[in-house]
């Protein structure tokens, strides 16, 4: 089944607060979907609760037809999420981060991740300085090139563009054409617009845009 | 089994009615009860030929001990059902288990030390009921902190679930350590009077406070997981209907 | 990106792999339960009158309560690091089993931990006065109570992520479960001291070291994930 992410009449509470109120639209390859709402109206919520963190009150998920619920793990290889939190150890160098991050999913390959961290703009980092002498933006450019690296179809990207500088907001912009225009996907909340001109671009403004 | 009522049952609205119709009733039924245990375990029965009237806290001692056990059964049971199904109003009914067991524990281990002063010669004994006792004690007082250590709701919810079926597991194997531990040094021997080995005239006021325990904590569940309910819905539309027909009737 | 796909077992491994690079580069933190285990043990003989019989006698209770109490002071940093940066989010989420990918740092964790008391263990109980014909049993004892308490306290651990005072709660809800470890480890270790065979005892602590390694991992990575929500 080709590669595609439905998410039908999603409804979400947190606490007492009914924060997704019918969450409904669907994407084909090539289609990013940035979610430019509000702080607290949920942008943060729908991610985790495509990326499985969350259970949905109401609604229901899918990946190439199949529910998500049914086979949780083969959607999670389909996806990458970035959130907040880069996930990167301080203790590690720059590329023993990369190194351990792919050995997860398809083994790593050192050439392979050089050329990531070329394509981040990290490649001049001295192989032997631990992330933690590394600056915000730098560390968030490295998740970057695990995201490159990965190769996932679907990518759920919170906040992607925080602590990188202009420099890297470019980086970003190009990863996502490259991902986009080979047929991947990607969902971003974001609370600045980021100008990428690339697949089939929407915008939401608010939750209630495209409700059910 | 009738999924329909047990859909039915996991609204909130149909428990809040359910549980105020039900909750007197058996909060009655428990009184009546109580009250024939009682008159049949202090006035009938007659005085034991080792102890005399000194055993007559087993009325309010072992009715106890059973519901501690019997409520961290249910409360885990209810957890497990509210974490694999997703059954909100089962988190709400485990929680009003909580503090309920905790008591019943805590009067079995107090009734249990004053009971020891007269039989024993003192108030705490190292004996395999007590110490078993202290560790549910622990159990509950452990979920009830995890339950309030945690902010969000539904993850205190969920938390408290995973640690109730955690610990369900163990009662039997702390049960048993307890008592294998117990068995290996000397010390005085456990008290035997609940067993079957007691006369009719002793055993069924005891049977009948069993019975009056149980139905006193379904009432107090039923009323807490209520009040619990009241609390979580706050903002329900059903809600404020029900208190505006409750007003109204009044 | 285009090698073939990672096994569970892989991923595993490579998880250990990390965790241990990165203790090896931070060792304060991981000797840190080793040295209290120390200093604790050697309370004990300060705290009465070091008179031989009496420390001997004492020297089970004495050993198990410290390894009880180190374990938690060490299972408090399971899941914190890993908590905090993400990484525990990114494994909920790397398409591999979360449950392999949790006992991998449990395992890990252990053999950082709990193996150096395992093999102190012996050390501290002979300094009480047990004699060296003990020790095959002391250390057999401790070692399956300390590998039970490492898979029962990452239930505990995974319940109390990222909560503040976390430390103090952990402690309230893994004691009272793992006080069977205790009675069966530490009956173990008197009969061994006695010259008593001590096979019963370590039989029954297997046991709950095999029912430890079955169900606690699961109820690890349950409570793990609810962490996470």
């Amino acid at each position: 089944m080709d590669a595609r992410l439905e998410v039908l009449n999603l409804h979400l509470w947190r606490g007492d607060r009914h924060l997704l109120r019918g969450v409904h639209f669907a994407l084909e390859p090539g289609d990013a979907l940035q979610l430019l709402w509000p702080n607290g109206a949920g942008k943060t919520s729908l991610l985790r609760c495509i990326a499985g963190f969350l259970h949905a009150e109401e609604g229901t998920i899918r990946w190439r037809g199949v529910p998500v619920d049914a086979d949780r793990d083969a959607f999670h290889w389909d996806m990458a999420y970035l959130g907040h939190e880069t996930a990167m150890k301080a203790d590690l160098t720059a590329m023993e981060n990369l190194r351990f991050a792919c050995a997860l999913r398809h083994g790593p390959d050192d050439a392979a991740l050089r050329i990531a961290l070329q394509t981040v703009g990290l490649a001049q980092l001295d192989p032997q300085q631990p992330a933690r002498s590394l600056s915000a933006g730098q560390r968030r450019r490295l998740a970057l090139a695990r995201l490159s690296l990965w190769g996932a179809r679907l990518w759920l990207l919170d906040e992607p563009a925080s602590n990188l500088d202009a420099a890297g907001q470019a980086v970003l912009a190009t990863l996502l054409r490259e991902h986009l225009a080979a047929g991947g996907m990607a969902i971003l909340a974001t609370h600045a617009s980021l100008a990428v001109d690339a697949g089939r671009w929407q915008t939401w403004g608010s939750p209630a845009e495209k409700a059910a | 089994m009738n999924w329909v009522w047990f859909h039915r049952f996991g609204s909130p609205p149909y428990f809040y009615r359910f549980a105020g119709r039900w909750a007197p009733w058996f909060m009655g039924i428990a009184v009546v009860l109580l009250a024939v245990g009682l008159y049949g375990g202090l006035v009938v029965a007659p005085a034991d030929y080792f102890q005399s009237d000194a055993f007559r806290i087993i009325y309010v001692h072992v009715p106890s001990a059973y519901l501690s056990l019997m409520t961290y059964t249910w409360m885990a049971l209810a957890a497990a059902i509210g974490l694999i199904w997703r059954i909100k109003i089962c988190h709400a009914i485990a929680a009003a288990c909580a503090p309920a067991g905790a008591s019943f524990t805590a009067v079995s281990l107090a009734t249990g030390m004053i009971w020891g002063q007269p039989t024993w010669g003192t108030y705490w004994a190292w004996d395999p009921r007590i110490v078993s006792q202290l560790f549910v004690l622990f159990f509950f007082l452990g979920y009830i902190a995890l339950r309030g250590a945690i902010e969000d709701r539904d993850r205190a919810d969920r938390a408290s679930a995973v640690l109730a079926i955690v610990g369900v597991i163990n009662v039997p194997i702390v049960h048993f350590s307890v008592d294998w531990w117990r068995s290996l040094h000397q010390g005085p021997t456990l008290m035997r009077a609940d067993g079957p080995s007691m006369p009719m005239s002793m055993a069924w006021p005891l049977l009948v406070m069993i019975g009056a325990y149980t139905f006193y904590f379904v009432a107090i569940m039923l009323m807490r997981a209520r009040a619990e309910v009241l609390r979580r819905e706050r903002g329900g539309a059903w809600l404020r209907e029900e208190l505006a027909r409750a007003g109204a009737a009044a | 990106m285009s090698a073939a796909r990672r096994s569970a077992l892989q991923a595993a491994s490579s998880v250990m792999q990390r965790d241990l690079l990165l203790a090896f580069r931070r060792p304060g933190e991981w000797l840190q339960p080793l040295a209290f285990f120390a200093l604790v043990t050697t309370l004990f003989p300060l705290a009465m009158d070091p008179e031989a019989a009496l420390l001997r006698q004492l020297a089970p209770a004495a050993l198990w309560v410290t390894l009880l109490l180190t374990s938690l002071l060490a299972l408090d940093f399971l899941y914190r690091e890993d908590g905090r940066d993400g990484t525990l989010e990114q494994y909920a989420v790397s398409g591999q089993s979360f449950t392999a990918l949790l006992l991998a740092k449990t395992v890990t964790h252990w053999l950082l931990t709990g193996l150096p008391l395992v093999l102190a263990g012996p050390l501290a109980a002979m300094s009480l006065g047990a004699p060296p014909s003990a020790m095959p049993g002391v250390f057999f004892a401790l070692l399956l109570g300390s590998i039970s308490l490492s898979l029962i306290g990452s239930i505990g651990a995974g319940l109390t992520l990222g909560l503040r005072r976390g430390g103090a709660l952990l402690s309230l809800l893994v004691l009272p479960l793992v006080m069977p470890v205790l009675v069966f480890g530490a009956r173990a270790t008197a009969l061994a001291i006695a010259g008593d065979e001590a096979s019963g005892a370590l039989y029954l602590l297997a046991a709950m070291g095999v029912l430890a390694l079955t169900l606690a991992p699961l109820a690890a990575a349950a409570a793990v994930r609810i962490s996470l929500e």
